[in-house]
């Protein structure tokens, strides 16, 4: 797959907190979440993005509580993709599994500004920044994770492998 | 099934934990850090928050049953007695699955606790375990001996379907605790310097494994406080080795036949740290962040408006006693709002049956039936704008327990209660 939007930074650890505040954890639905996608981090973002656009963040990025509910808003916000320094451990786990792309790259987290104009080549795992025109290519997805996005998901990888 | 080649057992080397489990439930000798492994999973919980989203996948994919009624435990924790419709809701989603699919765990208002103290305590979770919750604090349970680690709700539909889930066998950061331990001093306190010093990432991905002479005599409560915050290091999982204390605790309450588990003395760590408590005082860990602990005494003067005693970290008898101690004679200051939240049904009725509920009731605090509530800004001590508080929770991120720009700074049960009594934060050996 490949995106092209606009990238919104963010800092470091940012937590599922500021990614969808449990206040809104009353509801699973998808749309009512990506309302407040971002929203204790920044309560302007859902009103600035546009679809397509990428998040890119610092270290330690979804941080904090399991609720998959955070990587259902950021998706259904209609983020692309997210790229970060650093992936806290459940958020990592939960967008593989739901099917969130996320790419890990210090150096594009680095080197793109709020406000440039990215593309993201998922499957090749290259990421240009168009705005200042330089390209990163960070590591390969590992091997299961492919099988995992290749099967459509977690889910699905379960019922084709007949474990149940 | 396995991911990498096995590699066979004549260059046999020391375990961790975390590897010897992981390896027993996936039909293996041994594992590696790094590998990925399908396993079989003893237990695994949602909660009223995140069982609505797995219940949903399952039934989308078509499944009927759930794979074992016996394995998959549902605890309406979050926001019950529901505190609006939506939430409502949610619970009676849950109840009504558990009702259909003939759970043979399902805890709700009226016998549920938060979960993570509820289930060591009905002895659904032995040493050995493998266990996966859709909530980050099921890494509470390596206080007993058990591997168990936090996941979504895909995961958690992915384990009601099958049994099973991968699992990437985490490196293991060993910590060996020494010294002599300060009054007052307990195991939250630990953690909060332990995350202080390694960071809300010093763990990321890896298990954590507790050790050490103050370790050993830890008791069974501090230690739960302690695995509990491993996520806050960003932590897989927190470890405690299978010991006496363990076995007090679990013997009596175990549902299952169990095994307990020691890590090899030459298992391979990534990395092995040694703290010396001697010089700690009890922890105060300042917004917005658990890795901003610091001594209680170097806080200076901050002025509180509400305390919570509670939580899956701290929401315990003996927690609940270490704070009672303190109130005990004494009132909550004037415009502090002090709330009592006991953890289960069984904390509940022996802190009301050991007279607990009088000093409350006599210092001005109130107390709440169990959930998870205001630890996660969600209902019965939601703070407004501006407003501070001091709770024995877990995290204290912007938000966390209301607005924004509402502060929440961690401690022990002890510490919060003496801000409560005084009105600022302080040191319960200076009251």
């Amino acid at each position: 797959m490949i995106f092209k939007g606009k990238a919104w930074k963010f800092g470091d650890d940012i937590d599922t907190d500021a990614i969808i505040p449990a206040r809104y954890l009353n509801t699973s639905n998808e749309a009512e979440l990506a309302k407040h996608c971002m929203e204790d981090a920044d309560p302007e973002f859902v009103g600035k993005m546009r679809p397509g656009d990428v998040i890119v963040a610092g270290r330690n990025f979804g941080c904090g509580s399991s609720r998959e509910h955070a990587p259902i808003s950021i998706k259904a916000s209609g983020i692309s993709c997210v790229i970060a320094v650093s992936f806290a451990r459940i958020f990592y786990r939960n967008a593989f599994n739901m099917g969130l792309p996320i790419l890990e790259s210090p150096d594009a987290a680095e080197g793109i500004d709020d406000g440039d104009e990215v593309e993201v080549d998922t499957e090749r795992g290259i990421i240009k920044n168009l705005s200042a025109g330089t390209a990163y290519h960070t590591t390969p997805i590992p091997s299961f994770m492919q099988e995992l996005i290749n099967a459509g998901g977690l889910i699905p990888f379960v019922l084709n492998k007949g474990f149940y | 099934m396995k991911m990498k080649e096995n590699k066979r057992d004549n260059t046999r080397r020391g375990m961790t934990l975390s590897e010897k489990i992981l390896a027993a439930h996936c039909g293996r000798g041994n594992v590696e850090p790094g590998e990925l492994v399908f396993c079989r999973v003893d237990v695994a919980l949602g909660n009223d928050v995140t069982s609505p989203i797995a219940i949903d996948i399952m039934e989308k994919a078509g499944v009927k049953k759930v794979f074992d009624p016996d394995k998959i435990i549902m605890v309406n924790d979050h926001f019950v007695p529901n505190k609006d419709i939506a939430s409502a809701q949610h619970s009676k989603l849950v109840r009504d699955f558990a009702r259909r699919q003939n759970l043979t765990w399902f805890y709700d208002v009226g016998t549920m606790g938060i979960e993570h103290a509820l289930l060591p305590e009905e002895g659904l979770v032995v040493p050995g375990d493998l266990v996966i919750g859709a909530d980050s604090h099921t890494c509470t349970y390596g206080a007993i001996n058990a591997f168990s680690t936090g996941m979504g709700s895909t995961d958690l539909a992915a384990v009601m379907i099958s049994g099973m889930t991968w699992f990437r066998v985490p490196e293991t950061l060993k910590i060996i605790y020494t010294g002599k331990i300060n009054p007052y001093v307990v195991g939250k306190d630990l953690i909060l310097h332990t995350i202080s010093k390694i960071g809300v990432e010093g763990a990321r991905y890896q298990a954590m494994e507790f050790t050490g002479p103050v370790i050993e005599n830890l008791p069974m409560s501090g230690r739960f406080s302690m695995a509990n915050m491993a996520i806050e290091a960003g932590a897989k999982a927190g470890l405690f080795n299978g010991d006496s204390l363990v076995e007090e605790y679990v013997k009596p309450r175990a549902k299952r036949p169990y095994r307990m588990v020691r890590s090899d003395p030459d298992a391979s760590y990534a990395r092995v740290l040694e703290i010396d408590v001697s010089d700690l005082e009890p922890q105060v860990a300042l917004p917005y962040s658990p890795e901003n602990a610091i001594n209680v005494s170097e806080t200076g003067n901050i002025p509180i408006d509400q305390v919570v005693v509670g939580s899956c970290t701290n929401g315990r008898y003996e927690d609940l006693l270490e704070a009672a101690n303190v109130l005990k004679g004494r009132r909550v200051a004037p415009f502090v709002r002090m709330i009592i939240i006991p953890a289960t049904m069984k904390v509940y009725r022996r802190a009301v049956d050991e007279g607990l509920f009088q000093i409350f009731l006599d210092a001005g605090a109130v107390i709440s039936t169990p959930t998870c509530g205001p630890c996660l800004g969600g209902h019965m001590g939601v703070l407004a704008e501006g407003e501070r508080a001091v709770t024995t929770t877990n995290r204290n991120f912007v938000g966390r327990m209301g607005h924004p720009a509402s502060e929440v700074y961690l401690a022990n049960p002890a510490v919060a209660a003496a801000s409560a009594v005084a009105g600022r934060i302080i040191h319960p050996g200076d009251l």
